[in-house]
């Protein structure tokens, strides 16, 4: 057996403060294994009393490999790793890399493809939202919003499971378009999630946005100044609350979100309840942006007809030779990847997912680098919890919405 | 004495206590049916016909379990805890008039166990002991997030005493005595919660924090403290802070339902009829019972629905809100009483209901004031 190793107060001391050597603060672990770091996240926080003076978070407890993994596998299997990331955010991360892989090997996504991307993606981060929504009355001790989330982020599983056999690990988005077509009763099933959800949105505010409790908990927690989310690389809603209009959805359109007409919901008070309302409207807006492209789904393939790259139909493979010859080069050697190097990046419901390839010529990948939401995000949060409570803690960090799989990859 | 009074107080004793061990047991099986049902769930349904031998199953894979001791605990006080936890809240019921009494073999048997003539301070006394187990249990872990949620425990029930007391005070003097038993006759024909219905409120709003539940469940906030003070606990041992906890509910809400809701009596409406206590003296226990079920209901109703209330906004509640509430709500109601008896006018007696929620509304418009402020007029 493995000698364990006492760890003293020697090795980290230049983390915390001077009282804490004299034994006048107290130092807590809070994590790996807690019900409120959303993970196994481990955060050492000095405390006076139950006032944190220093918090030190200790990540790593998750990690997969997952970037060196996809050095070994083709363009179109490392898709498969992504899911596993950030599991909150699935197909998400697969638009992130499919776009970054288009994007080097230059291939045309047809354009009810494009449409149905932004239907699922917005779906997702509605979803994402719930779980947080969700997670983060729980931690505020609100335990029935957790089921009632779950509730809505079920329909969205369901409809994801519709189109891709799928609840969670999706893999649907691929290079140059999808999987394949979606069934017949996928729209029914987005359209009665659009007339069912709205009711639902004001559902949850009626618990929880004027319940006093609950502002109490919320307002004033955590400020986050526009100079530190900026300075510490904070995207998303936590940024948006801290007055900064960024929304690569409108900054940098990709997919054809330039052609939907929505709202960046951005507030100036940067602290908790802030980013609780920021994420609440964003409910709203994605909701908006599924009906419009809902409304405007054209018909067509969904997939790009550049067999180089994209495996015919399985159709054609019975009664084509070239389709028969292009499905085996494909799915045996991959297709080849142009030396160069290229980032894109995308809006995730935790802020910027970017994603930076590397390719040699070869079918592999060189270097996969995500650059992912929740790491600059959490990074932030030794600055903003000092002088806050042990409870307010657990509430700025249900508010960052971390999930660990995007922490460590 | 006769050893038949032994006999029967040994016998009721006994009864009570098993009452109140089933009563947990199937408090447990309601709470997590009435939640599951708020939440869309289920909910126990498995073991016995709508799961109502879930109790039984849990009980008894509680009793098998291993019980951990940490190496670093002190191992008397740690073992005591529970069982300091445990016995007040047992205690506690024995003051609390069940019923009236009825007639066995020639023999009058009254429906309590000791009819002490100050059960009101009995009960004030009993109820602060049980803060001791917590408190304890927190610091023999020598486990620091136990400790926190002790400390959280001892500040919490000492501030709140304050305001149950006071509450206390609000029924001995509308009943005009300190003894339990004549404190529910008095509300033969009124409850105590319809000329004093603020000061209802303020206890029921104590109790909650009294039995450290959802919004002030502070000492075991699983969010924060994973479990607080019994995080070291297992098996038996942990299932006696379960089984306080749960106790200490039924009690509270029959002493709610004895002080401000007319106890074991009928409602004043059935009076006469063959609905009425004086008629069968079973209905007593009956109407206890349905009384604790509907206040259980809002404490679970409560724990589904609210946020917990962060620690020192706690405090503040408590001290800066509860504490004077309760003062003045104690105040109008001896003046109200000394007025409507010196003047022989009914009519001051009357004022008393109508200044208590006066004064309740004014805390509530102080409280939203407060949140407006702390939040710039966002809210």
């Amino acid at each position: 057996m493995a000698q364990l190793e006492e760890v003293s107060l020697e090795q980290f001391k230049h983390l915390v403060s001077e009282r804490a050597l004299t034994g006048e603060t107290m130092l807590l672990n809070m994590g790996p294994q807690h019900p409120s770091t959303h993970g196994v996240l481990r955060l050492l926080l000095e405390l006076d009393g139950e006032v944190v003076v220093n918090c030190i978070p200790d990540i790593g407890f998750l990690h997969t490999g997952v970037e060196k993994n996809m050095e070994a596998k083709t363009y179109q299997k490392a898709e498969v790793m992504t899911d596993r990331l950030d599991y909150m955010n699935t197909m998400g991360n697969n638009l992130a890399y499919v776009v970054a892989v288009e994007k080097l090997i230059d291939v045309d996504v047809p354009v009810r493809a494009q449409a149905l991307r932004v239907i699922l993606v917005e779906l997702q981060r509605i979803a994402s939202h719930l779980v947080w929504l969700g997670t983060s009355g729980l931690d505020l001790g609100a335990m029935s919003m957790f089921l009632y989330c779950f509730r809505e982020r079920e329909d969205i599983l369901d409809i994801f499971e519709l189109v891709s056999g799928q609840r969670m690990m999706t893999t649907y988005i691929r290079p140059g378009g999808l999987w394949r077509d979606v069934p017949v009763e996928f729209e029914k099933a987005v359209r009665d999630f659009l007339k069912m959800f709205p009711k639902r949105v004001d559902e949850y505010e009626t618990l929880l946005t004027k319940n006093p409790l609950f502002i109490d908990r919320m307002v004033d927690i955590g400020y986050l100044s526009k100079e530190v989310a900026l300075s510490f690389g904070v995207t998303g809603p936590p940024l948006r609350a801290s007055g900064v209009n960024w929304d690569l959805r409108k900054a940098r359109p990709y997919c054809g979100y330039e052609q939907y007409d929505f709202n960046v919901p951005v507030l100036t008070e940067g602290d908790t309840y802030a980013r609780y309302l920021v994420r609440i409207q964003e409910l709203r807006e994605s909701l908006k942006i599924i009906e419009q492209a809902m409304n405007k789904l054209p018909m067509g393939p969904v997939r790009s007809e550049n067999r180089k790259f994209v495996p015919p139909p399985r159709s054609e493979i019975g009664v084509s030779m070239e389709a028969l010859i292009h499905h085996f080069k494909l799915w045996t050697e991959g297709f080849p990847a142009p030396k160069a190097s290229i980032y894109s990046a995308i809006e995730s419901p935790r802020g910027e997912l970017g994603v930076y390839l590397e390719g040699d010529g070869g079918p592999k990948p060189m270097r996969v680098h995500m650059r992912t939401p929740s790491f600059d995000n959490l990074a932030v949060i030794s600055q903003i919890v000092k002088g806050h409570l042990v409870a307010d803690l657990v509430a700025i960090l249900a508010s960052i919405d971390i999930v660990l799989g995007d922490i460590d990859r | 004495m006769d050893w038949t009074i032994w006999l029967e107080w040994v016998l009721k004793g006994l009864i009570l206590c098993l009452v109140l061990l089933t009563g947990f047991a199937y408090l447990t099986w309601y709470e997590r049916r009435a939640l599951a049902r708020i939440q869309i769930r289920v909910g126990p349904n498995r073991a016995g016909p709508q799961g109502l031998l879930q109790p039984i199953a849990d009980a008894v894979k509680l009793i098998f379990k291993e019980e951990l001791t940490p190496a670093k605990v002190y191992k008397t006080i740690f073992i005591l805890a529970p069982v300091l936890t445990v016995v007040p809240s047992l205690i506690i019921a024995a003051v609390i008039p069940l019923g009236s009494k009825f007639m066995f073999f020639g023999r009058e048997i009254t429906l309590y166990i000791a009819d002490l003539n100050v059960g009101v301070l009995y009960l004030a006394s009993i109820a602060s002991i049980a803060v001791y187990g917590i408190v304890l249990a927190g610091w023999s872990s020598n486990n620091k997030y136990a400790m926190l949620g002790g400390i959280r425990s001892s500040a919490q029930m000492i501030s709140y005493e304050l305001s149950l007391g006071l509450c206390f005070v609000i029924a001995i003097l509308l009943g005009n005595s300190m003894n339990l038993n004549e404190i529910v006759d008095a509300q033969k024909d009124m409850w105590f919660a319809v000329i004093q219905p603020a000061g209802a409120l303020v206890f029921l709003i104590v109790t909650l924090a009294e039995v450290n539940r959802a919004p002030f469940d502070m000492p075991e906030a699983e969010q924060e403290l994973t479990a607080g003070y019994h995080a070291e606990y297992s098996g038996m041992k942990f299932a006696l802070f379960f089984m306080a906890e749960y106790q200490k509910m039924i009690v509270i809400c029959m002493i709610a339902a004895t002080l401000f809701f007319g106890g074991y009596r009928e409602f004043w409406f059935l009076q006469g009829t063959i609905f009425s206590v004086d008629r069968f003296w079973f209905l007593g226990p009956v109407y206890l019972l349905l009384k604790v079920v509907v206040l259980l209901f809002f404490m679970i109703w409560i724990r589904a629905t609210w946020p917990r209330i962060r620690y020192d906004r706690l405090m503040a509640f408590g001290w800066k809100v509860l504490l004077p509430l309760s003062l003045v709500l104690a105040f109008i109601t001896a003046t109200g009483i000394l007025l409507a008896q010196e003047l022989n006018n009914r009519l001051f007696f009357w004022g008393i209901p109508v200044l208590s929620i006066i004064c309740a509304l004014v805390a509530v418009v102080f409280i939203y004031r407060n949140l407006r402020r702390k939040s710039h007029g966002r809210v």
